[in-house]
């Protein structure tokens, strides 16, 4: 589904991604991780197709086709999702609001009708009550004064709406505590299927024993240094990320 | 020969129009002789250094319509707020329109200013209140010496006026360039309540310059909500002079929309008389190309315990110019005041410009005045995140200006105002959707 070759990318000339390859399958889990400044969000936001990335040198194919061309939006409507480290707050436009927009522009991409009212409110009724989110919460202001909890489940909220093919989970499980990481990592287990894929961004361990993957990777200086199974995670949890880049320098 | 002069010199053509043994005539001559001093404004008056009316002025402008006009109300039918049930005050080309208009004298008198200035009934009220609180700078002056006809509006106490009240001044375009000066008259009286919605609307691209003076007495508990659209066509300016008197515990609201016209120059001038007065002025302002909109409003606090809330945002592209100038006085005597001035802007191309200046001349220590303003760019984190949920930029883009105006469009109690205003900056921004924020 998603293949990265030799992916080079860099912000005001500054070099960051230097050399990625990555094979995604459809129905797989796969975990990246690394120390901070490995280029991880570099990597989640260049697939989502952040303006402000260089890609130097290397393509990123979904499901074959390079979507180097394609802005961030016309990726979304092939189906990539990005959930933000930091999602942005947009004061004055509701939840609700928000979600519609966010479909009928998809739907109209599509060459597809704007969704009918009623069948969008009982999907973003069984969506929220899946991630057991309060209805009240809906009609407040996009992210506007939420918690960090709050605003990362809001993202997970926002990928059950969009059902895409492609999800890349950034830092999702930090600003968490663990009743809300459980719910969190329950929404994307239930929406896991053979037919789309999970990207796991995360510095910790802890989110994995929730969302477990099918592989593990790890980023060092913008390149992928090591890949294993989801036993790798416990590793790097005990023995921290030092080795690693021992092993690499030597 | 230069506009002044031509002015001043049809002044005598205009006294053959009127009624020179009224009162008022006093008041009209003493006002031309004003103009005559004063002239219009230059940029090097303080007020006026980031606005020059000379692009405005070099017209050959009619000053009296030579031809009656009519219009038929489904050809514009589109710039009433139609959807709700309104009295309506309509002038064609600066001439009373009793076809398109809705006027009433049952409890209150919604009619015309030329009736109000000619008939034994009113006198009392224009004695009382005609001109008591319009400058007396130049174009307030002109506006003075040729005042005939507007609106005149009158709600005796314990009112509340449920159909807001229309005003449209249409310009149809039969002159070459047309110089219109309504003057409108507002007093509403203890306890009342009244809604008012002006706009002027040309239909032409000859030339059209409207120089407005319109003076709102609220006196005491009374409430004003006063909505101005300025969404005119590129060849029309408009010079608008509103100077408000509020009386103890009165409410006054104006709200400013300005997305279309030439040149926009907003006096909005707020006059606290008595205590527990609020006043507030909020403002969407949003142009492109070459547009210029000023506005400049002045909040005077003489009396203890009241307040002020200004909050207008502006979003300019193109070679668009804007101005913001708010001015607050806080009286000795006006302690515990309440004074708030937010100008919050966004500037889309690196050709527009807008200059903010905010103005403080406290004289009271025991009050609350803030000031602040912004000016910055679309947030481009906040961009990618829209984008990256499969809205295009273009809609991202007018989701954000949305946003960014919303606190002001939220305080529009009109639903059909709101949505009106909403199709207006959804039109003006090229997108079909409604946000229905």
């Amino acid at each position: 589904m998603l293949k990265i070759n030799n992916l080079h990318a860099s912000v005001e000339d500054k070099p960051i991604l230097k050399g990625i390859n990555l094979n995604v399958k459809p129905g797989e889990v796969h975990a990246i991780m690394g120390p901070n400044g490995s280029g991880k969000s570099t990597l989640a936001s260049v697939i989502a197709g952040k303006e402000e990335y260089e890609v130097e040198e290397g393509e990123i194919l979904l499901d074959g086709e390079n979507i180097d061309e394609l802005g961030p939006e016309e990726r979304a409507h092939q189906g990539v999702f990005l959930s933000f480290q930091y999602p942005v707050e947009i004061p004055g436009v509701s939840v609700t609001n928000f979600m519609k927009t966010a479909i009928n522009e998809t739907r109209k991409a599509k060459g597809l009708e704007d969704m009918p009212a009623n069948e969008m409110l009982k999907m973003i009724r069984e969506k929220s009550e899946m991630l057991e989110i309060d209805r009240k919460f809906l009609s407040r202001s996009l992210n506007e004064g939420f918690s960090g909890g709050e605003k990362k489940r809001n993202e997970i909220f926002q990928m059950a709406m969009l059902e895409p093919k492609l999800a890349i989970l950034d830092e999702t499980d930090s600003g968490l505590d663990i009743d809300a990481l459980r719910i969190v990592a329950n929404g994307v287990n239930k929406l896991k299927s053979k037919d789309n894929a999970v990207i796991v961004i995360t510095h910790y361990q802890r989110l994995l024993d929730y969302i477990v993957p099918d592989y593990v990777h790890v980023l060092h200086d913008g390149k992928i240094v090591k890949s294993g199974s989801k036993d790798l995670a416990h590793e790097l949890e005990a023995k921290g990320y030092d080795w690693i880049k021992e092993e690499v320098n030597a | 020969m230069e506009l002044k002069e031509k002015l001043v010199s049809s002044f005598m053509a205009f006294e053959n129009m009127v009624d020179i043994d009224s009162p008022v005539h006093d008041i009209r001559t003493e006002a031309i002789k004003n103009f005559e001093i004063e002239g219009f404004p230059t940029k090097r008056q303080e007020a006026w250094k980031y606005t020059s009316l000379n692009s405005v002025l070099k017209h050959d402008y009619s000053v009296f319509p030579k031809h009656e006009n009519a219009l038929e109300y489904k050809d514009v039918k589109k710039y009433f707020i139609h959807e709700i049930d309104c009295y309506k005050i309509i002038f064609i080309d600066g001439k009373y329109s009793s076809h398109l208009s809705q006027t009433t004298h049952d409890g209150i008198d919604v009619c015309l200013m030329s009736a109000a200035l000619s008939k034994p009934k009113y006198r009392l009220v224009i004695e009382n209140y005609f001109n008591k609180i319009a400058s007396k700078d130049g174009l307030s002056s002109l506006n003075t010496a040729f005042s005939a006809e507007g609106a005149y509006i009158h709600i005796p106490k314990n009112k509340l006026v449920e159909k807001p009240i229309q005003i449209i001044h249409f310009s149809t375009g039969n002159e070459a360039a047309l110089m219109l000066q309504p003057r409108n008259l507002i007093v509403v009286d203890e306890n009342s309540h009244v809604q008012i919605i002006e706009r002027h609307q040309s239909l032409t691209d000859n030339p059209v310059l409207t120089n407005s003076v319109t003076e709102i007495f609220t006196n005491k508990r009374a409430i004003v909500d006063y909505y101005k659209i300025q969404n005119d066509k590129k060849s029309a300016s408009l010079i608008d002079n509103t100077f408000v008197n509020q009386k103890q515990e009165s409410l006054a609201k104006v709200h400013t929309f300005s997305f279309g016209g030439k040149l926009i120059r907003n006096n909005l001038n707020f006059y606290q008389n008595g205590e527990r007065i609020d006043s507030t002025m909020k403002g969407i302002t949003i142009i492109g190309n070459k547009q210029h909109v000023d506005h400049n409003t002045l909040v005077h606090h003489i009396e203890p315990n009241c307040e002020s809330h200004q909050d207008y945002k502006g979003i300019f592209n193109d070679n668009a110019t804007g101005v913001f100038n708010g001015k607050v006085i806080v009286e000795k005597e006006a302690q515990k005041t309440n004074a708030f001035q937010a100008n919050n802007n966004i500037l889309i191309s690196d050709k527009a410009s807008i200059n903010t200046k905010p103005q403080l001349e406290i004289f009271a220590d025991d009050v609350k005045c803030s000031h602040g303003c912004t000016i910055g760019q679309l947030d481009e984190s906040a961009m990618f995140y829209l984008r990256s949920r499969g809205i295009p930029e273009k809609e991202a883009r007018a989701l954000l200006m949305f946003a960014f105006s919303n606190n002001v469009l939220d305080s529009v109690k009109i639903p059909a105002i709101k949505n009106r205003i909403t199709k207006i900056i959804a039109n003006k921004l090229g997108v079909s959707i409604g946000f229905d924020l």
